[in-house]
């Protein structure tokens, strides 16, 4: 079943002549993972914006869920952007609708091990604990669609590792339909049920691939590995992404 | 370091001797002694006087404070929101911000007569334009990573507000309080010299015809305390409670 349709015919930056995005395409099953892999500037956060309606300056057509009111987007940026003067939880409580109890709150943070720190305010607090706070809060808004923009960005390898198990973890216990954007193939590989690897200038899609490794054995370094190599070997048209 | 906590002290001290042996020195009654002005002061709590003028200029304190700060954060967030608004009243900010307080006050006395609410209404006009600037400047620099955050998640404008906006503005808001404040009490001065028969302004227009300099010092030195009370037990504390989620 089709989730999210997007066709961006245009979108361009006034006082540019060329294009960020022209004659996209895109269509997301319900609760897949994807995962957008393309060099940085390709255009990717642009997407990324005009899905998450911060940016309607664009020709073309989005279509989110089956109904026609404006979808519930949760999107985990590239920084974590939570407000320094609200604790963890009051963070996550503040994008509750009234009829959401925050309750609800309570094993999102169990799952994300922030159970502890729920009272701390985020500088008090170390960066990836900062991303998995970003985490929580997409999640508790019960999204029609989940963007994420490089969330892990910034993390040492360790620690984004964690944060990307704990995510994964989070993700099978309540299925959403995402929208992963990275450069790291090796972290869309982990994640991903597909592939959308992206041309720059202005972006179109050059090829979807569907990840064949079983969800059991993401964690698996060699298979991942293995499966880099294999399309480094197939695809010679993507070899600068790898 | 020991020695520095007793510093503010001592640069107090030092002030006094300094005046003590200033008046000694003169032996003139434009300058009387410490110990003369405190005895006046003394006399003035004793008998009413102060409390009386000190409290009637404190309430119109915090009348034009409260009607200019509110306004002021108002249309300084709006201007700073909104560029076409701001285009159109920024040369009305500009001359208000320049036409010298004590036109204001006469013409409001002129307009409206010397009453209660001209002299609110003088002050106020007085210290708006600098609170809208002040707020205004804090409006532009307002993070748009956090506006689109908030837009994203679709935060009502209460919301907003409250917890996006209104925090950032803190230190402005800070910023506006204390030099409005400072301002205000001055121009209140006038306002109560020029046409009321009551508050500070008022009893230091009747010292100064009657040469009474201890008196005027008494009644600056009980000012000077006001305010920084209002420091000590206000500000500090409020400063203290929006600052706490810093590291």
């Amino acid at each position: 079943m089709t989730d999210v349709q997007i066709n961006i015919i245009n979108k361009t930056y006034i006082g540019t002549a060329q294009p960020t995005i022209a004659n996209f395409s895109l269509s997301l099953q319900a609760n897949e993972f994807v995962c957008l892999v393309g060099s940085s500037g390709c255009g990717k956060t642009t997407l990324l914006n005009c899905l998450s309606g911060l940016d309607t300056h664009y020709e073309g057509e989005i279509q989110v869920g089956q109904q026609h009111t404006a979808p519930k987007i949760g999107y985990i940026f590239q920084n974590p952007r939570l407000l320094p003067w609200r604790t963890v939880r009051e963070n996550i409580e503040l994008v509750l609708e009234s009829e959401q109890s925050p309750t609800l709150i309570d094993p999102l943070l169990e799952t994300m091990q922030l159970t502890q720190s729920q009272h701390e305010y985020p500088e008090r607090l170390s960066v990836g604990m900062n991303r998995r706070v970003a985490i929580i809060r997409a999640f508790a808004v019960n999204p029609d669609l989940l963007l994420m923009d490089e969330p892990f960005v910034s993390l040492d390898p360790p620690t984004a590792r964690d944060v990307r198990s704990l995510l994964l973890q989070l993700w099978q216990q309540r299925p959403h339909t995402v929208l992963f954007v990275t450069h790291d193939l090796r972290e869309a590989i982990a994640l991903a049920d597909r592939l959308i690897f992206l041309a720059s200038a202005p972006m179109r899609v050059i090829n979807d691939i569907v990840v064949p490794i079983p969800r059991t054995q993401r964690h698996d370094e060699a298979a991942i590995e293995n499966f880099r190599q294999q399309l480094i070997n197939h695809y010679p048209d993507i070899k600068h992404l790898l | 370091m020991q020695f520095n906590k007793y510093l503010p002290s001592l640069s107090l001290l030092v002030f006094l001797a300094v005046w003590q042996g200033a008046a000694s020195y003169l032996h003139n009654n434009t300058l009387p002694t410490p110990y003369t002005v405190a005895m006046v002061l003394w006399q003035a709590i004793v008998s009413g006087q102060l409390p009386y003028h000190l409290g009637v200029t404190l309430l119109r304190l915090v009348v034009s404070f409260s009607i200019s700060m509110l306004l002021g954060c108002a249309i300084g967030i709006v201007l700073g929101r909104n560029k076409p608004l701001n285009a159109f009243f920024d040369n009305w900010l500009v001359i208000f911000l320049n036409v010298p307080a004590l036109v204001t006050i006469i013409l409001c006395y002129v307009w409206f007569g010397l009453v209660e609410s001209a002299a609110i209404l003088a002050v106020v006009i007085n210290k708006l334009p600098n609170v809208i600037v002040t707020i205004r400047e804090g409006t532009r620099a307002l993070n748009s990573d956090l506006m689109d955050m908030a837009r994203c998640y679709h935060f009502s404008k209460r919301k907003t507000l409250c917890h996006v906006i209104l925090p950032q503005l803190q230190p402005f808001i800070m910023g506006a309080t204390r030099s409005g404040l400072a301002l205000i009490w001055k121009i209140i001065l006038v306002v109560e010299l020029l046409g009321r028969s009551n508050g500070m302004g008022y009893q230091l227009h009747l010292f100064f015809q009657m040469f009474d300099v201890a008196s005027i010092l008494a009644y600056t030195i009980a000012f000077v305390a006001v305010i920084q009370l209002i420091e000590w037990l206000i500000l500090k504390p409020l400063d203290n409670k929006a600052l706490r989620w810093r590291r």
